[in-house]
């Protein structure tokens, strides 16, 4: 597996891995019980690490040159 | 009739006349139709990708349960966003092989990787029977939301048959794509409603988001968290996990992959679409804030809570609006559905059993098979007493089980042969169907295990189940297949 695959890995470990200890109501981030709010983060952070996996992929970027 | 209704109606006759306007002039073939010629880009398999997860379950399913269960309505965010990392990995390759073969279903995908049309009957029917719950879950919702809007006039019963009717007729004049304008209104619809619900509410009867949710905790404490038992963390994990793994085994989902023009549309995709799951969030807003609102809706009543509040709230143009977008919600992704259980029947059963039969022929039982699976969803959805939710969970359940197969094909030299997908398929199907229907749980089976075990969703025991059946059957069947090789022995090998 290269780099990228494993950054792949990454949502889930923060997604699902992450949650038996945040499972709490405080303290409330952006109005919302912190254990929403850390899988809000997670959905957010999810979009970036997909956004560094496609630029770290030669595939992704070949084709913009084609159009 | 009020206000609501008569704009309820009227986007239902605006969808069913923009059908029949698509419809004209367009002479396609079933692959032009299912496929769209391989031809769509990123923006347009975005919002194909998009709009077909955000049905009646995501408007009403999604507030019910977060009204009556709280946090582990949660898990609906985290999965969805998390089979969108799964298919950066998981699409491409599906879809280079499905090009490379000309391949327009999912049904497909597994005769050919296999070479084994009987298997193709099994995977139609597993996908025919999990879409079965995913459409009474769209009919019940169109029931909800054209009895609620009519302010109790008319009877849930009455307005479920009047929703079927409704899709029914759209499906039989639209086909598979119906018109993408009602689609593309449907979409912006629904995102505008959602936002507006979602912040309004909470602000008109709290101020804020954070004064709601401390007022919820106050009057429930616990409710915003996992609890330690039942719906706990472990069930959670479980669940997002076979969601996931579920997630792109639906036959319309799988079904929609190839028609990406190349394998970087999907890639791409995986950056915008989780951040598009946040919509949910003001979706759980609305039910959170409809607790202490519309209180006392018990079990699948749970699943009214965004309509009562609105009711409660809104002047009737406003949940007329607002049930104009829950109807399209049902009517897109329910005649998407629909169609699609109809095609797997007419292409992936009946054409292998009666070969003969011409193209015009398969079209035309496809057709005649929308009415029948309609008439079958309606019985369910009238006889039955199940919240949004446990009917989505249980077609996931089963659709779920596809995906050992399709993994394990997708290496070059397959790790399993057809006899052992078959068979693996077969156990996971069934062991899902035997736990739905005795309703055993592990916490009945084995009471004295931790709640961490007994949690778990009953989905991985099943795919458990279906990938020891389906190595131990592979691993049997070579093992018999080689010595088969030798004369003497080669009238005993079975047949599939």
């Amino acid at each position: 597996m290269k780099a990228r695959d494993w950054l792949g890995v990454l949502p889930f470990v923060g997604m699902l891995g992450g949650v038996p200890f945040v499972n709490q109501v405080e303290p409330y981030v952006l109005g919302m019980p912190f254990v929403l709010f850390w899988i809000v983060l997670w959905v957010v952070l999810t979009s970036v690490i997909m956004a560094i996996v496609n630029r770290l992929d030669p595939r992704t970027r070949e084709e913009e040159h084609h159009g | 009739m009020n206000s609501a209704l008569i704009i309820i109606f009227a986007v239902l006759l605006l969808a069913i006349y923009s059908g029949i306007r698509a419809q004209k002039g367009k002479e396609m073939t079933m692959e032009q139709w299912t496929v769209g010629g391989r031809g769509f880009g990123s923006i347009f398999i975005f919002l194909l990708v998009a709009g077909e997860i955000y049905t009646t379950f995501t408007f009403l399913g999604g507030s019910g349960w977060a009204y009556s269960k709280g946090a582990p309505s949660y898990y609906v965010l985290s999965y969805i966003a998390l089979a969108y990392v799964i298919s950066y990995w998981l699409l491409p390759p599906i879809w280079r092989y499905a090009k490379q073969h000309r391949l327009v279903s999912q049904s497909d995908f597994f005769v050919s990787k296999y070479n084994s049309p009987i298997l193709g009957i099994l995977v139609a029917a597993v996908g025919v029977i999990a879409i079965i719950p995913y459409l009474i879950l769209q009919f019940k919702g169109l029931g909800i939301i054209v009895s609620e809007a009519s302010y109790g006039s008319i009877s849930p019963a009455a307005a479920v048959w009047i929703g079927v009717i409704g899709v029914t007729i759209y499906v039989m004049i639209s086909g598979i794509h119906g018109s993408a304008w009602t689609a593309a209104i449907k979409d912006i619809l629904i995102f505008f409603v959602v936002v507006f619900m979602g912040l309004y509410l909470p602000f008109h009867y709290y101020g804020g988001i954070k004064p709601m949710f401390e007022a919820v905790e106050a009057a429930n404490p616990g409710f915003l968290t996992f609890p330690d038992e039942g719906l706990s963390v472990s069930w959670y994990i479980s669940t997002v996990l076979v969601t996931v793994f579920g997630f792109y085994m639906w036959p319309h989902t799988f079904g929609s992959v190839f028609s990406a023009k190349n394998e970087n549309v999907f890639r791409k995709n995986t950056v915008m679409l989780p951040l598009y799951t946040i919509m949910l969030l003001f979706v759980f807003f609305v039910g959170f804030t409809a607790i202490l609102q519309v209180p006392g809706l018990k079990g699948a009543d749970g699943d009214l809570s965004l309509l009562r509040l609105s009711l409660k709230t809104f002047d009737p143009w406003i949940v007329g609006v607002i049930g104009a977008a829950g109807l399209l919600t049902a009517l897109v992704p329910g005649s998407m559905l629909l169609m699609t259980a109809a095609t797997l029947l007419a292409k992936n059963v009946y054409k292998v059993m009666a070969p003969a039969a011409s193209e015009a022929r398969v079209a035309k039982v496809a057709k005649l098979l929308v009415p029948v699976l309609s008439l079958i969803s309606l019985y369910f959805t009238l006889s039955g007493g199940d919240t949004l939710v446990t009917l989505l969970l249980m077609g996931y359940s089963l659709v779920t089980q596809l995906f050992p197969a399709l993994l394990f094909s997708l290496h070059r030299q397959p790790w399993v042969n057809k006899y052992g997908a078959f068979a693996g398929i077969t156990a996971g199907v069934l062991t899902v169907a035997y736990v739905t229907i005795s309703k055993v749980t592990i916490a009945s089976v084995f009471p004295n295990w931790p709640a961490v075990i007994q949690d778990l969703n009953i989905g991985v025991i099943a795919l458990l189940v279906n990938i020891i059946v389906m190595f131990g059957v592979t691993f049997v069947t070579r093992t018999l297949l080689t010595t088969g090789r030798h004369p003497a022995n080669a009238e005993g090998t079975p047949t599939i």
